[in-house]
């Protein structure tokens, strides 16, 4: 037994340990334990159990009929922003210019949104939208549109899917543009000699050769959306009524709002299991993906 | 199909204002006729590739015209000018099946369907790529790739000419001589133009027909392979066509005679209006140089090194600075590493300013 006992590893070891326990896994814990039970305030804590999960998948009850209505208004707002960003981002990427200073400025141009801080969009749209002193809202109301984001659910869901699109658009349009540049160009040449439309030449070339990139932004641009909060706190506030209260609104509503820590734990961990299922099946399509379009021996 | 007409075609990337010793490609005229297999033959940068692309239409040329059957289409787009290239590197079609890829020329020009299959048909049996039809594209080697590119190329029966860009480059080298070979045959089948640019001289001279070689933007020589190995017209040819190249000797020329250091060698011509003051050389192919033992009357070099290529031994000789390589026949030693040079006075060529000369009989 001639083997060295050397404990000196776990030194190097445990600081790790700590700053993960403190960083990660107390809160979660906290969160978890919250989930587990009730508080009336007066820092007195009553078990719980399973009971608020039951009643967040339950739309009967209170709990569950907001959790899953904002599920619902959050799914239908993902879905949309994607419906509109992604075609459009290829558009304008597609637009763009291949070379020349003009590169450089409408990369510029197009990086300013996403340089803004949330709740900045937030304000700016809040007050452009404005009927009275907004740019926007002045001139649709002018031109004979009832338009009020305050009063009227269409108006605030539209208002609310025009920023997005305005806020992220350019993060698809900047993606995909890196995916078009790094096509050769003799695909372009082989196409034109092959005598190519443009739209063949989209179909045969550009489509299939952004696809990665354009998994990549549709994986990003689902995920913020889901968990999208500022902006449209800052602009509607969840309104009028809840037409517009997101998932993570009624979060922070049911938990600073009416301070049920339990229902709002239950409610986080849900959530946050979500978003890893999600991440997770994006994350194994893309992988697949990728290993598909490796080359295999075949003819020679 | 057609004969293809260069007329004082020239091309600058700087427009035309530039000195005309910065063009790409330096004003030329020349005549492709329907059905040749012509090389353009020259180094990087020489210019063949700008000459291939002026010729599909993916350069416009800033001086000059192209003419197809008499029809001037110069200013006609890619599409337009009823071509077909290959390129370097493989293109494919990644969504599309192998046959998608071959028919895709032909469904964006609306052949009718029976006809595309036809024709897909051939060009896969041709190119045997037939197993490999229904195949996606992206999963095969770069050689199939490369050979669908190719099938793409020669799919189109009314097309005026077939360019090929080093198509190549990335085959290996056994399987080159093979899609050569499939290419002359396929030249011969399907009687189509065909333009090859290549800096591989094996591949231009056995593809071709006719080898146009390139220089520095220049088209220095067009002829059979045998031409430009018999009778180069520019020294460049010369050094850049045969292996080992031709030796160049810088030397006074008079009448029926040249001189190198002191030395005649008998000429079979007579030479007695060479410009003035120009660069005289000669030029002399290894193979037509004998190394022997030292005699009087020969010029004497120093044997530096033989090559031993299996089927013949070259010398490499030093003769004060000039440095020659000569054909070392069976049995040739050389006791202190001297030796006699024998040259063979019918193909030794004179060049003014590196180019050919032609001598009165």
């Amino acid at each position: 037994m001639d083997k060295t006992v050397n404990q000196k590893a776990w030194f190097l070891v445990l600081p790790v340990f700590l700053v993960v326990a403190f960083s990660a896994v107390l809160p979660l814990m906290t969160v978890v334990n919250y989930s587990m039970q009730d508080t009336f305030g007066n820092n007195q804590f009553f078990w719980n159990g399973v009971g608020w999960f039951k009643e967040l998948l339950d739309p009967s009850t209170d709990l569950g009929g907001r959790f899953l209505a904002s599920l619902g208004r959050n799914l239908f707002f993902s879905m949309v922003i994607l419906a509109i960003e992604v075609p459009l981002g290829i558009v304008v990427a597609l637009s763009m210019p291949r070379q020349g200073w003009t590169v450089a400025a409408c990369l510029v141009i197009l990086a300013l949104p996403l340089l803004i801080p949330w709740n900045v969009v937030g304000t700016i749209w809040q007050i452009f939208g404005r009927p009275d002193i907004g740019l926007l809202g002045y001139v649709l109301n002018h031109i004979g549109l009832d338009y009020n984001y305050v009063s009227n659910d269409i108006d605030a869901w539209v208002t609310v899917i025009v920023m997005d699109v305005w806020h992220w658009t350019s993060l698809v349009a900047l993606l995909c543009y890196a995916g078009l540049k790094s096509i050769p160009e003799a695909y372009y040449q082989a196409a034109q000699i092959d005598g190519a439309s443009r739209w063949a030449v989209f179909k045969a070339i550009q489509l299939p050769k952004m696809n990665r990139v354009l998994l990549i932004a549709v994986l990003l641009r689902f995920m913020d959306s889901f968990m999208i909060y500022t902006e449209p706190f800052v602009v509607t506030g969840g309104g009028p009524g809840n037409s517009t209260t997101f998932v993570s609104i009624e979060l922070v509503k049911i938990a600073l709002g009416q301070f049920d820590l339990g229902k709002a734990a239950a409610l986080s961990l849900v959530y946050n299991l979500i978003i890893l299922i999600v991440c997770w099946i994006f994350y194994t399509v893309m992988t697949n993906a990728g290993a598909e379009r490796k080359p295999q021996e075949g003819a020679a | 199909m057609a004969r293809i007409d260069l007329v004082d075609l020239a091309h600058s990337y700087g427009g035309n204002a530039a000195p005309q010793e910065t063009f790409a490609l330096k004003p030329v005229t020349m005549t492709w006729r329907q059905g040749g297999a012509y090389a353009l033959l020259g180094p990087s940068g020489c210019g063949k590739t700008t000459l291939l692309n002026v010729i599909s239409g993916i350069i416009t040329p800033s001086r000059g015209k192209i003419l197809f059957d008499g029809v001037d289409i110069t200013p006609l787009s890619t599409q337009k000018r009823n071509i077909a290239q290959v390129f370097q590197f493989p293109v494919i079609y990644d969504t599309m099946t192998v046959g998608q890829n071959l028919a895709f020329p032909l469904k964006n020009r609306g052949v009718p369907k029976a006809e595309i299959d036809k024709r897909v048909a051939e060009i896969g049996r041709l190119l045997d790529l037939e197993p490999y039809l229904n195949r996606k594209a992206t999963r095969l080697t770069a050689d199939a790739k490369q050979k669908i590119s190719l099938g793409r190329g020669l799919v189109r029966s009314d097309v005026a000419a077939v360019l090929f860009d080093e198509p190549l480059t990335v085959i290996d080298p056994e399987l080159k001589w093979q899609l050569r070979s499939k290419l002359k045959a396929l030249h011969r089948e399907l009687d189509l133009t065909m333009i090859y640019v290549t800096h591989d001289q094996t591949e231009a001279l056995t593809f071709a027909d006719t080898v146009v070689v390139m220089h520095d933007g220049r088209v220095v020589q067009s002829g059979t392979p045998a031409e430009l190995f018999d009778k180069p017209a520019h020294t460049f040819v010369g050094y850049f066509i045969g292996s080992p190249g031709m030796n160049i000797l810088p030397a006074e020329v008079r009448g029926r005679e040249a001189r190198i250091g002191g030395h005649v060698i008998a000429l079979n011509r007579a030479y007695d209006n060479l410009p003035a003051g120009a660069k005289i050389e000669i030029g002399v192919r290894p193979e037509f140089v004998e190394v022997v033992a030292p005699a009087p009357g020969l010029l004497t070099a120093k044997i530096e090194r033989l090559d031993d290529l299996g089927r013949i031994r070259f010398a490499r000789a030093r003769f004060g600075d000039a440095k020659l390589a000569a054909r070392a026949p069976a049995g040739f030693t050389s006791s202190d590493g001297n030796a006699g040079l024998k040259f063979d006075s019918s193909h030794v060529h004179v060049y003014a300013d590196s180019l050919l000369v032609e001598g009165a009989a």
